[in-house]
């Protein structure tokens, strides 16, 4: 691991409980993320990844546990704080969800103008097309999203993620759907962008590949517990025959 | 007791609606407001339903009045029939007919909308960036089809007078001036409030149901399609029940 040993705990999640009816979801989960970290949790589809990011960004609220994220306790906050507290918190969804009835500029503007009331014209532009560039789209400022491609697409939702400067980013399943190549470049596009803004992450996946290419460490989500925890490497040297099917 | 089959999802759905409605409620009043949004939705929804209220209006108005034509000339009071027409118009042709078209257009537009939104995570975007969806959403929208329905029935009821009026000219001629001063003389206060102040009702129940079909879509395409299509089933349910309370209470009231 690259020296993160003594860094800051940014995120902590605690004996995490989460369940709907009788589908227990999450069953005690634990997890930490230092400053500066990229983490994965793999899990086989269904298995509560994305309950439980949203749990994190409070989408969803549990049961019983508890999430600290940036020194403050999630579920204490009211909506205010909340608001505040989550423009600190990025959130690449799984489907994107760019607003398909807004422009590419409409899109990144919106967290601009609806979290900072203040922000003017001129330095809203700049933003946005500092935005579109680190993603190599500045072009597309006045497409619609209908018009773009799938990879297309995932940039410029990744680029609105990034456009308030996070300092935690949750992908959730960020190169799901994509082709072999185009997941190659969002995952070399996640991590230059991981170290131009020095954010930390936790990456939802079951993409092998990208895991190995962003992350550096990685927890397995079996059962809604972290069954393991370890770097890739360590995980995939594993002789645990509940490891070995995931790395196959 | 046995209940019959349905009965227990019918009972929730109608618990579920009635606390999005109250949370409506709670949420329209309170600050932030989204104007920009709301006026915005204003005009959306009023642009989007004038050209098929205005014709279908025109024939409602066309129709009935060749229709009503040799009843009234049996009974030998042809002279009647623009007071006739006005009245049916104003009272319940226009609110109902009006209210209709807007639920098939105005509501299934709503249910697929925030259905697509809904599942393509655009509802959960919006709430992570500083924005609570249910105003953002919901509340510009049903305030806007409150508002804008009335106004489409105006223009609507207008539009039926004008195709009544060439009605009544096919097979007599009547001066537009005559006509109109027929038709507005046998307009009371009965006719006329009422039926404005049901077509709030309408506006408001096909929006919550638009709203509330949308923002509770279930997973992938298909439930999108059924949102839409279900939005446009309750909300034209619902306007008929409406203006089955509207008659009782207005008739209770001694407004008939
Ligand atoms: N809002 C919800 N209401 C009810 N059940 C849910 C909800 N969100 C997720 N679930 C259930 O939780 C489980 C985990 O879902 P999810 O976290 O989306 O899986 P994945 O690991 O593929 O992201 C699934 O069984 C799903 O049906
Ligand atoms: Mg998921």
């Amino acid at each position: 691991m690259n020296g993160n040993e003594n860094k800051e705990v940014v995120l902590l999640i605690r004996n995490l409980y989460k369940s709907f009816g009788s589908n227990k979801v999450l069953n005690g989960f634990n997890l930490a993320l230092k400053k500066g970290e990229n983490l994965a949790v793999l899990g086989k589809s269904g298995s509560g990844k994305s309950v439980l990011i949203k749990c994190i960004i409070g989408l969803l609220y549990p049961d019983e546990g508890e999430i600290t994220v940036l020194g403050q306790s999630i579920q204490s906050l009211n909506q205010d704080e909340l608001d505040h507290l989550r423009v600190k918190i990025g959130f690449l969804f799984q489907s994107n969800a760019l607003y398909d009835s807004m422009t590419v500029r409409e899109n990144l503007e919106f967290p601009l103008r609806r979290h900072w009331m203040e922000v003017n014209n001129t330095k809203a532009h700049e933003l946005v097309m500092e935005a579109l560039e680190n993603v190599g789209l500045a072009d597309t400022v006045n497409k619609m999203p209908a018009e773009l491609s799938g990879g297309m697409r995932k940039r410029i939702a990744l680029a609105r993620t990034l456009i308030l400067q996070p300092e935690i980013i949750l992908y959730d399943e960020p190169t799901t759907g994509l082709d072999p190549i185009t997941s190659k470049e969002i995952s070399e596009l996640m991590n230059h962008l991981q170290k131009k803004y020095n954010t930390s992450s936790i990456i939802i996946s079951h993409d092998m590949n990208c895991i190995q290419r962003t992350s550096d460490r990685m927890i397995l989500l079996i059962d809604g517990v972290a069954y393991k925890e370890g770097s890739f490497d360590e995980l995939k040297g594993s002789d645990d025959p509940v490891i070995q099917p995931y790395f196959e | 007791m046995k209940l019959p089959p349905n009965t227990h999802r019918f009972i929730e759905e109608a618990g579920a609606i009635t606390a999005f409605t109250s949370r409506f409620f709670r949420e329209a009043f309170r600050p932030r407001y989204e104007w920009n949004a709301f006026l915005n939705q204003c005009y959306i929804i009023g642009y989007k339903s004038l050209p098929l209220v205005g014709l279908t209006g025109f024939i409602m108005g066309l129709v009935l009045t060749m229709q009503l034509r040799p009843s009234l000339i049996d009974y030998g009071v042809e002279s009647e029939l623009p007071a006739m027409v006005g009245i049916a118009i104003i009272r319940e042709i226009g609110p109902v007919i009006t209210a209709l078209i807007f639920a098939g257009k105005i509501g299934s537009s709503i249910g697929a909308e925030l259905g697509s939104m809904k599942v393509t995570e655009q509802i959960d975007a919006m709430e992570v960036s500083g924005t609570n969806p249910f105003k953002y959403l919901v509340v510009t929208r049903v305030l806007a089809t409150t508002l804008m329905l009335p106004i489409l029935v105006l223009l609507g009821d207008a539009i039926s007078l004008y195709g009544a009026y060439l009605g009544v000219n096919i097979k007599s001629t009547t001066s537009f001036h005559l006509y109109f001063t027929q038709v507005f003389d046998n307009l009371s206060f009965g006719d006329v409030v009422p039926a404005f102040v049901k077509s709030y009702f309408f506006g408001f129940a096909v929006g919550i149901i638009g709203c509330f079909k949308g923002f509770n879509s279930s997973k992938g395409t298909e439930g999108v399609g059924k949102s839409a299509n279900s939005a446009v089933v309750v909300g034209s349910l619902l306007v008929f029940i409406l203006d089955l309370i509207a008659v009782q209470v207005t008739d209770l009231l001694g407004l008939n």
